[in-house]
């Protein structure tokens, strides 16, 4: 790659391996700090490579504790692996408790594991918002396999879909009944269908019912999701499981959907970050610009209504450009 | 990349972590709780904590300060290694603050170790909280 020996500093030392830099990094990722940006954009033709592997579901399934076994079959692979652990932020005081380290149990100075933890700070969806682009960065790391777990999700916490290329819904027996595995959202998105704490009773009700579920129809683009029972406590599955991911990525592959999946992504993604930028601009317009701050007076004061104010916000701002 | 903390806007980080075999983690979950309800990400990693994982997690997470806290008795062995292992990645300057059952005198000598502050029984969570927020922000 040409632009290699241009590569910034620090994305030349996240390349080699500097843990250290990898992490503060992913902190000016995560802060929108501007001495991440060209490290960002310069790794970016470097990621792509590693299998981004979701893990979500409701809170209390084991996830964490799924993320843990999962590390370790990985590791007896030999393969390496960077983990990000959403947890959520208090939308009253912008604190968090991020406990989804406390399962991982690994040697301290086994360097083929990377582990961060992520405060959701106020996203919605079950992610954060730089968690995409801290997972392109663990890609570009060179760590071989991403997991990502999520915020304990609700029905629609679907976010994990736009950055993972399988994602896994982890379930557990008595969540509810087969209607329950009908309703739209999070049970859309499963690549893979997985009832942790298979020991329980009632793990064989909750498995037919998922298997149920794919049989009406597997998802549009021909994948039909499998259902893997698990267990940590005796543990069981986790091999079985991986093998499903790596079943999963294979027809990615061969389908063609990586691509057009990516594609989508990319697109919405792209949409994202120029929206983003465009919303700033005319926030500042609106609040700088003092004929724009008129046209803020006269709908408060009800002679012009706001959607007019928008367009001259929107065409003001074209002229003006 | 230096670290830098954008502003005051971003959150401050802080890892708590009990070292040692003790299993009395109370202490510890209330000023976790204490120090999220102060705007703070707080990385729990729980107990039983090698010197070497306390300091691995501390590094992966780019955390701005450490919270330690025992009840074994055996702190004088584990928080000098913890401040070692610190020095020894070139993160000597991340503030390690610690609670529990500490005696004045062995407080004293942690203190000259380097460790920023030690709370003992019937501490107020405000000063707890106030403490590490002004480590937080200016260390070292």
């Amino acid at each position: 790659m040409k632009a290699a020996s241009r590569l910034p500093a620090a994305a030349r030392a996240i390349v080699d391996g500097d843990r250290r830099v990898l992490a503060r990094t992913i902190t000016a990722v995560e802060n929108g700090d501007p001495s991440a940006d060209r490290v960002v954009r310069s790794l970016y033709p470097r990621s792509g490579r590693a299998p981004v592997v979701g893990l979500t579901g409701p809170l209390g399934v084991g996830k964490s504790s799924l993320v843990n076994a999962l590390v370790g079959r990985l590791r007896e692979l030999g393969q390496t692996v960077g983990v990000i652990g959403v947890d959520p932020s208090s939308p009253f005081t912008g604190g968090s408790v991020l406990g989804d380290r406390i399962r991982l149990e690994r040697r301290a100075d086994d360097t083929g594991v990377f582990f961060r933890s992520m405060a959701s700070r106020g996203a919605a969806g079950g992610v954060a918002a730089a968690t995409r682009e801290v997972s392109r960065l663990l890609d570009a790391a060179g760590f071989d396999v991403i997991l990502v777990e999520t915020v304990g999700s609700g029905q629609v916490d679907v976010a994990i879909r736009d950055i993972a290329s399988t994602s896994i819904v982890v379930v557990v027996p008595h969540l509810g009944d087969e209607v329950q595995t009908l309703k739209a959202g999070l049970f859309e998105i499963a690549d893979i269908f997985c009832v942790n704490k298979v020991d329980l009773p009632g793990a064989d009700l909750a498995k037919r019912d998922l298997a149920e579920l794919v049989t009406l129809g597997g998802r549009a683009n021909g994948w039909a999701p499998p259902v893997v029972g698990t267990s940590t406590v005796e543990p069981c599955g986790i091999d079985e499981l991986w093998e499903d991911v790596l079943a999963h990525e294979k027809f990615l592959d061969a389908s063609g959907e990586r691509t057009r999946g990516e594609r989508k992504r990319l697109s919405s993604e792209i949409v994202g970050l120029a929206r983003d930028r465009v919303g700033r601009e005319l926030t500042l317009r609106l609040e700088k610009d003092p004929a724009l701050r008129r046209l803020l007076d006269e709908v408060v004061a009800r002679t012009i209504d706001p959607r007019s104010a928008a367009d001259r916000l929107v065409t003001g701002s074209r002229r003006t450009r | 990349m230096a670290k830098a903390r954008a502003s005051k806007k971003t959150p401050i980080r802080v890892l708590i972590a009990k070292p040692g075999l003790d299993g009395h983690d109370r202490g510890a979950k209330v000023v976790a709780r204490a120090l999220r309800d102060a705007g703070m990400e707080v990385i729990y990693a729980g107990l039983r904590q090698t010197p070497e994982e306390i300091v691995r997690a501390a590094l992966e997470e780019d955390v701005d300060i450490i919270g330690l806290s025992i009840l074994s008795g055996a702190h004088m062995a584990l928080f000098p290694r913890i401040l070692v292992l610190l020095k020894e990645h070139q993160a000597g300057n991340i503030p390690v603050f610690a609670g529990g059952i500490i005696p004045d005198e062995d407080a004293r000598r942690l203190k000259k170790a380097g460790i920023r502050a030690i709370f003992g029984p019937g501490t107020s969570l405000e000063e707890i909280v106030t403490t590490a927020r002004t480590l937080a922000r200016h260390p070292a």
